[in-house]
């Protein structure tokens, strides 16, 4: 359950920033891990590259796109905040960051299925 | 009579008040008459007039002006004197605590120390750079220096913000929104003469890089200022003298 405090939109923005980039932490060592194959394993690399015909796998890779444009868009967002003069559209902002991050995120997928 | 302005049908609502001496604590429930129109402060002071004389809480001038009577309210940190109970009360009950993050001396007394301490440490005190023989100087209000100023100055030194945050919650040494936000009017004041004192003690352990953004201070504050802007604010001028410093 959310604390009451932190029930407002720019804390779920917070929050959104956060897990992103914690889930890409736990990805991209996995995602080394893999690519290694190609220079260790060619094989190995081809078999596990045919598991991104799944719907299964796609769907999972949409989400690691929208993860990845999140924390971008996001983290233009809080760069825009800290550098640039006061904007008082703080919450238009981060609903665009998660608007071009399903954009984003979407399109990859359209064209990935 | 107390009873006075009681709603006709008598309506009670379910009150929980945080009892405790400083050291631990448990809620306490109360009934308390709904009245047409009626604030967090004037529950309060219900109950300690009506049934426990020895509930202790603070408030002074019960217009919004002094800062003393700020509580949680429902989880949220509210100036209670303004707050009035039918924007908080949720299926007919209310739960009242001391402010977050600070201790508490007894009841819904928070212990304020803290607070005031780290608006030391972040330097929010002026530094004059005149005598008074010289002669006061000008500032046009115009001025973009006054006006982000300006933006800054109605702080009633509540600390809903510092309940508000969760830096200040996950990090003791953090100096906290207001803390900052004052230090950032300084900043902002050509009077002053204490700017790269502030700027270094804005930027220590606790400063205003610890920020996380996430604008619940903007969210609570009560008089609509905006400690976020201020602390970006700090944040941008000490990048600019680390550069600065540099060459
Ligand atoms: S924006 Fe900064 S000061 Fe305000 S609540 Fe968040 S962390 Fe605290
Ligand atoms: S900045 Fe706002 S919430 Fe914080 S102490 Fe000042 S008036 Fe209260
Ligand atoms: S009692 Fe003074 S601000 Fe509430």
């Amino acid at each position: 359950m959310i604390r009451p405090h932190r029930s407002h939109p720019l804390w779920y923005a917070f929050l959104l920033h956060r897990v992103s980039g914690l889930a890409l932490v736990l990805f991209l060592p996995l995602h080394f891990y893999v690519l290694a194959f190609a220079l260790t394993q060619p094989e190995r690399l081809d078999g596990f590259l045919r598991w991104t015909d799944y719907t299964i796998v796609k769907l999972a890779e949409f989400g690691l796109v929208f993860l990845l444009a999140i924390h971008i868009f996001g983290g233009l967002r809080l760069l825009a905040l800290e550098f640039l003069p006061w904007s008082p559209r703080q919450k238009t902002l981060a609903a665009s960051a998660v608007a071009a991050s399903f954009l984003v995120s979407g399109t990859f997928f359209l064209q990935a299925v | 009579m107390s009873n006075i302005r009681d709603m006709p049908n008598g309506q009670t609502m379910e009150v929980r008040v945080w009892r405790s001496d400083g050291e631990g604590g448990r809620f306490e429930g109360f009934d308390v008459p709904q009245r047409e129109s009626q604030t967090i402060l004037d529950v309060v002071s219900w109950i300690q007039q009506n049934a426990d004389s020895t509930l202790s809480y603070r408030f002074a001038c019960r217009v919004g002006m002094c800062g003393s009577c700020a509580m949680m309210v429902n989880g949220q940190p509210r100036w209670t004197c303004r707050t009035h109970v039918k924007k908080v009360l949720k299926n007919n009950r209310l739960t009242v605590e001391p402010l977050r993050n600070l201790p508490v001396i007894k009841d819904l007394v928070a212990d304020m120390d803290p607070f005031f301490d780290k608006w030391v440490k972040a330097e929010g005190v002026f530094h004059p750079s005149k005598t008074r023989a010289d002669a006061i100087e000008a500032i046009s209000s115009e001025h973009p220096m006054r006006v982000e100023a300006d933006r800054a100055i109605e702080c009633i030194n509540c600390a809903v913000c510092y309940a508000a945050c969760d830096v200040v919650e996950a990090n003791p040494d953090y100096l906290g929104p207001a803390a900052l936000n004052r230090a950032w009017t300084l900043m902002n004041d050509e009077r002053d003469a204490g700017h790269d004192v502030r700027l270094d003690a804005v930027s220590q352990k606790g400063g205003c890089h610890n920020c996380h953004s996430q604008q619940s201070c903007v969210r609570f504050c009560p008089n609509e200022l905006n400690p976020t802007a201020s602390i970006a604010g700090l944040k941008r001028e000490t990048a600019k003298s680390f550069f600065r410093r540099r060459d």
